[in-house]
């Protein structure tokens, strides 16, 4: 089956190539310098030459050999072309298409053996070439005119019409494109007719509506499967990729694929072509162990990587998995880390989840050597970006010693996609399908108390999970004319977080045409596009990370604040801001990003020791000094009789540092408002989080404070311990602070 | 332009708050009354919304808001109270006041300029034609190609490439 599906491609690619290789060898005579058009003849003759080799075609093989051989001497300069020659090529191409129409035909090379045409070169080139060859000649014979019916042989002399070709054609995307777009008009103005014909009684118009109406649903059908493909166009050439690596790197690796028969746009199956296989050869590479290894560990010798296609809501899921050694979530880590790309704290702090997904970063490779099949470092960043390019989403995971899974969710077309319609402000607009989890809708009561707010800022309660509110009213700038009795919530995905957006009503889904919003709007990230609606008006389409990005102010403001949390954006694509908020003396509500908090820490005071004039405890067999942030800050702590200090520890650097704080008052995920700087020691500014003024940390400067003698001291102090002398009692602010 | 200084030209000549203008009747794609149009919200103020052109998502530049004049009576807090129309309805200045969009071909495709009233196409001579004097702020002075002395007012024909333009590049600020 596979087979035939390859000798029909092919058959196809050949064809095509070989008409243009007649008009490309009449242009050479012309032009016997053009290096170009001969190179590109003999690209296309080689690539004959190579697949008739594996797919068995050996007279056809002779002959591409023949001419491939005559072609290289002329590229070298060894040979003029005359006319006499471009005649002997010429006649290779004829006999070279004859032997494709009767593999069309019969599926066989067919009777008619190109003797003649093969005796030719062969004269051209002179006996040397032959020897080559010979193995070719040998298996020649007759063995052919066993399967094939003699009038194919008749038919295969004078071509007729290739039946190939007859059945399919090659039609251009952008005709394809505008004629979907023509549909898409057809459509709205059938809708218009239906909208007419429902206010009048008239028997003629209402049957020729009703037939208007089926038939252009069957033409938008028609024509939106003009561009429909199965995915197994793209897995066919799978099996043998798989094989020859396995050979190569001597393994063994079983093919596994389900669901070859889910269809996509044609312009998705092509873009999805190569990060595929690049997946694939990522897995058949580093996945898959070598068989003694496998067998080391009691896991089957021969390796097994498995491909599943399947729709799932409205996308198509492709999942490549293999059972091989999987990736340790340590080890990408460290590489991160001497890539550069994150430093300890960053790595230390991410989820295994996310630390191999790490693979996706651009100048990542974790390939211990440079194979010529993978680990050049280019790959699994450009295999994300190019799906991501499409609207589809690519996520890792991997279980050390069991294996990885990629899975690729991607929209089954770029051209139409459902939408979910919905109102704001009194405007119509729409919400890609992908990106929608779920819907709420409160009513009555609910609608006053399952939203929920932290400081102001609206949260609700999903499961066991808070989810971030977002109003679309605000974050567009429109008037609310919701009900208080009912409230409508889309949860929606942007990045890794879920989010909910409330909106006033929630109308339907439909499928709509994405058109470009053009020049003049091209600065507003919010909208992904516009549509057509069926009753002839635009309603614009939102860009869900857009809308994520701008009703979350902040995250762009803390990206250049705290370079710390790039990394983690660049992950997890997500950008929201996370915030530990506490209090330290006459500073009621202090901020600093979650995600630079190691742990949080009840000390009982009795464990506090003082050393180089500093409060420090033991912690986790190490040192920990302990910064009395409301000190710091200028102002009084106010728990100084408590039996347990609260203490933020955090990573400074090479140190951990404890931040001893009054209380620990809330952890939040909220938009910042209004920030502005700071020239107070030790704070970098204050906004507005969730309704109330908060101050944020400057953490350099709690670092510069509890490390006052930094990294200098620290090796005079080894310099002086290995002399065996006392190191000189310091003099440190922070203990004058501290006492 | 310079070809309309040495022979007669067609102008396409609509109103915009009082100003009267003109553009080459053959920049001018289609004229249009009462378009129904989309709102987009967070659009720069020149950009007035989005109108269905058979298909096609066409930009409407308030004419207004791009030469500087005052906005639209009735519509006086912008786009702000054009939020309080219902779904779908145009903006109540632009079709209260009887808006017309004056389709022009761009590089940028069609784009469509909301002004207040459209009048005749008239054609004039290249004698009459005077490049745009001095005194006009220097930024709107860009956007006017010249005037045009007619017998008790004046012509101000515009540069519809770089009138397009400005809707974009005040964008960008």
């Amino acid at each position: 089956m596979e087979d035939q599906e390859i000798i029909r491609e092919f058959l196809v690619e050949s064809t095509e190539n070989l008409a243009r290789v007649d008009r490309e060898m009449v242009e050479l005579e012309r032009q016997p310098q053009n290096t170009d058009l001969l190179a590109s003849v003999f690209r296309t003759i080689h690539t004959i030459k190579g697949t008739c080799g594996f797919l068995g075609f050996t007279r056809l093989e002779a002959i591409a050999h023949a001419t491939e051989n005559i072609l290289s001497e002329l590229r070298s300069g060894k040979r003029e072309l005359t006319v006499e020659l471009t005649s002997v090529i010429l006649d290779a191409v004829d006999a070279i298409k004859r032997i494709l129409a009767s593999i069309e035909t019969g599926g066989e090379e067919g009777p008619v053996f190109e003797q003649n045409v093969l005796a030719c070169l062969r004269g051209v080139l002179g006996p040397g070439e032959e020897k080559d060859d010979e193995p070719a000649r040998a298996s020649e014979p007759r063995r052919s005119t066993l399967a094939a019916d003699p009038a194919a042989g008749e038919e295969s002399r004078q071509p007729k019409s290739s039946l190939v070709s007859d059945a399919g054609l090659r039609v251009d995307v952008g005709l394809l494109d505008r004629l979907m777009d023509m549909v898409g008009e057809l459509v709205l103005t059938r809708n218009q007719v239906l909208q007419y014909n429902a206010q009048r009684e008239d028997a003629t118009l209402n049957t020729v509506s009703q037939r208007l109406n089926l038939i252009t649903t069957e033409l938008q059908e028609g024509v939106m499967k003009t561009r429909m493909q199965p995915i197994g166009v793209v897995w066919n050439k799978l099996p043998r990729i798989v094989r020859d690596l396995a050979t190569m790197l001597r393994k063994e690796i079983d093919l596994r694929m389900e669901g070859a028969e889910t269809e996509l746009d044609r312009t998705i199956i092509e873009a999805i072509k190569d990060p595929l296989v690049h997946i694939v050869r990522n897995s058949c590479d580093h996945g898959i162990e070598a068989r003694e290894v496998r067998v080391e560990q009691g896991k089957p010798a021969r390796g097994c990587l498995s491909l599943r296609a399947f729709h799932e809501g409205g996308q198509v899921n492709i999942e490549i998995s293999d059972d091989g050694a999987g990736m340790d979530p340590q080890r990408l880590r460290s590489k991160a880390q001497e890539r550069g790309l994150l430093t300890a704290e960053q790595a230390q702090r991410l989820s295994d989840r996310d630390a191999v997904n790490l693979v996706f970063l651009a100048g990542f490779s974790t390939a211990q050597t440079v194979t010529n099949i993978s680990g050049r470092g280019v790959g699994m960043d450009v295999v994300r970006t190019s799906i991501e390019r499409i609207g589809g989403t690519v996520d890792l995971a991997s279980t050390p010693g069991q294996g990885t899974t990629v899975r690729v969710k991607i929209p089954l077309t770029l051209a139409i996609i459902p939408g979910l319609v919905v109102w704001a402000g009194g405007e119509r607009f729409l919400v890609p399908q992908a990106s929608l989890q779920e819907l709420i809708r409160l009513e009555g009561d609910a609608a006053r108390t399952r939203i929920e707010y932290i400081q102001h800022t609206a949260v609700c309660r999903l499961r066991d999970r808070l989810i971030p509110l977002a109003d679309l009213n605000q974050v567009l700038g429109l008037t609310s004319r919701r009900s208080a009795e009912e409230v409508s919530i889309l949860v929606l995905q942007a990045g890794d977080a879920p989010f909910g957006l409330i909106v006033d009503t929630i109308s339907d889904t439909q499928e709509i045409v994405v058109k470009p919003l053009g020049q003049h709007l091209k600065g507003l990230n919010c909208y992904a596009g516009a549509t057509i609606m069926g009753d002839g008006k635009i309603a614009l389409i939102l860009d869900v990370a857009g809308i994520a990005a701008r009703a979350e102010i902040f995250a762009a403001a803390e990206e250049e604040g705290a370079a710390d949390r790039g990394a983690q954006v660049a992950v997890s694509g997500t950008l929201t801001s996370s915030l530990l908020l506490f209090r330290a003396g006459e500073f009621r509500r202090i901020a600093m990003p979650l995600g630079a908090v190691s742990r949080l820490e009840s000390i009982p005071r009795s464990r506090v020791e003082r050393a180089s004039g500093r409060e420090v405890v033991q912690y986790r067999n190490r040192l920990l000094p302990l910064v009395p942030l409301a000190g710091m800050l200028g102002s009084r702590a106010e728990c100084q009789e408590e039996e347990q200090l609260h203490v933020v520890v955090y990573r400074a650097g090479s140190t951990d540092l404890g931040l001893v704080v009054d209380e620990i008052t809330d952890i939040i995920q909220e938009n910042v408002l209004s920030p502005y700087g700071s020239d107070r020691p030790g704070l970098v500014g204050s906004a507005i989080v969730g309704g109330k003024s908060t101050d944020f940390l400057d953490l350099d400067a709690v670092a510069g404070w509890a490390n006052l003698a930094g990294e200098g001291s620290l090796a005079n102090l080894r310099r002086m311990l290995s002399a065996g002398e006392q190191p000189a009692a310091e003099k440190g602010v922070m203990g004058e602070v501290a006492s | 332009m310079s070809a309309s200084q040495h022979t007669s030209h067609q102008y396409a000549t609509f109103v915009v708050a009082g100003q009267f203008l003109g553009v080459d009747v053959t920049e001018v794609q289609e004229v249009l009354r009462g378009q129904s149009m989309t709102r987009v919200p967070l659009a720069p103020p020149v950009v007035e919304g989005l109108i269905n052109l058979r298909g096609q998502i066409v930009p409407a530049l308030d004419m207004r808001c791009v030469l500087g004049l005052p906005p639209r009576p009735r519509d006086p807090g912008g786009n702000e109270s054009a939020a309080a129309v219902s779904p779908g309805a145009v903006s109540p200045g632009a079709v209260s006041q009887g808006a017309v969009s004056v389709v022009v071909r761009s590089a940028h495709g069609a784009v469509s300029l909301q002004v207040d009233e459209i009048e005749d196409v008239i054609e004039l001579d290249a004698g009459s034609f005077e490049a745009p004097p001095p005194n006009i702020d220097g930024a709107l002075r860009t956007l006017f190609a010249g005037v045009h002395k007619l017998e008790g007012r004046l012509l101000l024909v515009l540069d519809t490439g770089r009138t397009v333009e400005r809707g974009i590049s005040q964008e960008r600020n």
